[in-house]
């Protein structure tokens, strides 16, 4: 288990107050003029020394995402925005550091803000969490009250304001052109890219856009040096990472742990184990509702990091664990993880739109036995003409999890349905105008 | 994609009340100059608050003269949000989530509840046209499954008894206390932290 001490988010539980001079206490805002002074090169050097990856579900290199930003301002003004949209089933961390940990993501606003020459900060919060980001709110008015935001913030000789704009209940918002095109007030459809936000991203300028668990932990990777960050978990999936453990559970909970933790601690120490007992268990999402699940044999040598899990078909992503046992109907859980995806998906390439529907209805059919054999592999086909068909990345989240139960629970699929294809029943079917071709004798 | 219409029966006329009309300017400042747009979102909200939880569509157009920007941009957003209420939901608006991590812990049964005390289908107003639910997905308190939000507070780790008193609270106009219903403090595993626990002692 990881050392309390290595752990960067001290105030996850809420043990000590989420205000600015227990902050202080923990490490916060204390030496943020050292840091800068060491200049932008220093800073971005050594978040890539960290090998720091983003916490926000693709894992991108955060060090190299910074190095995008335009060297020089031109006539357009920098951005960063941080995206705090966090609605993927199964993910909760982001909310706990806007409660308990503001501090830590205004400084590593800062400091970002700092590296990529930005004077303006938006972090957009998902609508539902108000409660959350007043409390966010409080803190940075606090910030502003003791000058450690605004006119020449913490006495760094940067100006930065931060500001927070409120979704209003769409996960697709959490795709980064859709959050832009939100922030400028439209609908949120992701856009195109190229070009990439970082050159041609909010309001036309060039923008870097980073989960909140990613900045937050930038201030605690700058003080303690890459080298400590990069020495926890192993190669390329360095570092701690918060992991949100929900479904059945005996005791569900937020925990940071290092990257690459077996599941099986992670899941039998902090969270208390499965209710039911290990071998109760049936299969586990490993990072969220959008990567494949994982049956239970595999569980047992799991390592939770990025790589490890892509070995498996699968991927952190968010690294929200949900856990799901023998009690639970395995076809159904994943029939609401497609309805899901139907309602959420923003209606702008078809496969998407008309897809996710046709695999909710299809999965539905399938849970309650009423499908027929040939309909197992439409829906296999279904998936793969989405997968890769669409603007962004919501194709994949919506047929990854789809092709993951395919993969690992096709015979419990065959078991329940049984029927044959309705073709070769001779029947009347009314939408049917070829009805010749159901002739057996044709 | 969900698909969402306005109420039949609108009312003839909006206008923000002064201290819906502060917050509305305060908001329009956070934006640079001339993309006041930026602040549709939060304004449609505002209204929202002020209107007993849904939004008009003169509410819409006042927006978009408020914004300088055309009517059919304020109703594009305030149709693709999930969170803009386009017909009375009522004063108490219950939101039962019911994604799969809350499903596998029964939140069916919070269903049940909503089902008994407030109005058979979900949309429908109570009795006394205060109060109304929805089945909603993922609200992100997945650790502190089952859980529902009444308006802007989230109320966790519910079992079908809890919702009842919840319900039986608002329906009688108190205020019930947000946050877990197990007595557990935030999300750290109950009985059974293992982590920061010279703070917890401390």
């Amino acid at each position: 288990m990881l050392k309390d001490q290595d752990r960067i988010f001290q105030n996850l539980y809420n043990d000590l107050g989420p205000d600015l001079t227990s902050s202080q206490k923990r490490g916060d805002w204390v030496n943020t003029k050292e840091i800068t002074d060491k200049g932008r090169d220093w800073i971005i050097n050594e978040i890539k020394e960290s090998q720091l990856r983003g916490r926000g579900g693709a894992g991108f290199p955060t060090g190299l995402k910074w190095s995008f930003a335009p060297k020089e301002v031109g006539s357009r003004p920098h951005y960063l925005v941080i995206n705090g949209d966090e609605s993927e089933p199964g993910t909760c961390k982001d909310r706990d550091i806007l409660r308990f940990e503001p501090h830590k993501l205004i400084e590593g606003c800062l400091i970002a803000s700092y590296a990529i020459q930005a004077h303006v900060c938006y972090i957009y919060i998902r609508g539902e969490y108000f409660v959350d980001g007043q409390k966010l709110q409080a803190a940075i008015d606090e910030a502003y009250e003791k000058k450690l935001l605004g006119k020449n913030a913490a006495g760094t000789g940067w100006d930065l304001d931060i500001y927070i704009h409120y979704g209003a209940g769409a996960y697709i918002c959490g795709e980064e052109t859709a959050l832009l095109e939100s922030i400028e007030g439209k609908k949120g459809q992701p856009r195109l890219k190229p070009p990439f936000p970082a050159l041609i991203g909010l309001y036309g300028c060039p923008t870097i856009i980073n989960n909140v668990e990613t900045i937050a932990v930038v201030p605690t990777i700058l003080r303690r040096g890459g080298k400590w960050f990069a020495s926890l978990g192993r190669e390329k999936n360095t570092g701690t990472k918060i992991f949100c453990i929900s479904g059945n559970v005996n005791n569900p909970c937020n925990v940071e742990e290092e990257m690459n933790i077996p599941l099986k601690e992670l899941i039998e120490v902090h969270a208390g184990g499965v209710i039911g007992g290990w071998d109760n268990l049936q299969a586990v999402i490993p990072g969220g509702s959008s990567m494949p699940l994982i049956p239970k044999d595999k569980c047992e040598t799991l390592t939770m990091d990025f790589d490890s899990l892509m070995a498996e078909k699968s991927g952190l992503g968010t690294a929200g664990v949900v856990v799901i046992n023998k009690d639970q109907d395995i076809i159904k859980c994943m029939a609401r993880i497609a309805r899901f995806y139907k309602h959420e998906s923003c209606g702008q390439c078809t496969p998407c739109r008309e897809g996710s529907g046709w695999m909710w209805r299809m999965l539905e059919r399938m849970a309650k036995g009423e499908a027929s054999k040939d309909e197992i592999d439409m829906l296999g086909d279904v998936t793969k003409q989405i997968e890769g068909h669409t603007i962004c990345a919501f194709g994949e989240g919506s047929s990854w999890p789809v092709q993951g139960l395919l993969r690992h629970f096709k015979d419990e699929i065959k078991k329940r349905n049984k029927f044959d294809p309705i073709v070769k029943e001779n029947k009347n079917i009314p939408y049917l105008v070829d009805q010749h071709l159901l002739d057996k004798n044709a | 994609m969900s698909l969402r219409r306005p109420a039949k029966n609108q009312p003839e006329n909006f206008e923000f009340n002064p201290s819906s009309l502060e917050a509305a300017k305060s908001i329009v400042a956070k934006y640079p100059e001339g993309k006041q747009q930026s602040a549709v979102m939060a304004l449609l909200y505002i209204a929202q608050k002020q209107n007993d939880n849904w939004i008009p569509l003169a509410a819409m157009k006042y927006i978009a003269k408020f914004l300088n920007m055309p009517y059919i941009k304020v109703y594009e957003v305030a149709t693709f949000y999930s969170m803009y209420n386009l017909s009375p939901v009522g004063k108490y608006f219950v939101q039962v989530c019911t994604t799969t991590p809350c499903m596998i812990r029964g939140a069916n049964k919070l269903v049940e509840a909503c089902k008994e005390k407030i109005s058979e289908n979900e949309s429908v107003l109570s009795n006394d046209k205060t109060c109304s639910w929805m089945e909603v997905e993922c609200l992100g308190a997945c650790v502190n499954a089952p859980m529902m939000q009444i308006n802007d507070d989230y109320y966790e780790d519910l079992d079908k008894e809890k919702t009842l008193k919840i319900l039986d609270k608002i329906l009688n106009g108190e205020k019930p206390t947000p946050g877990s219903y197990r007595g557990r403090i935030n999300n750290e595993p109950e009985n059974n932290r293992k982590t920061l626990m010279d703070f917890k002692n401390a």
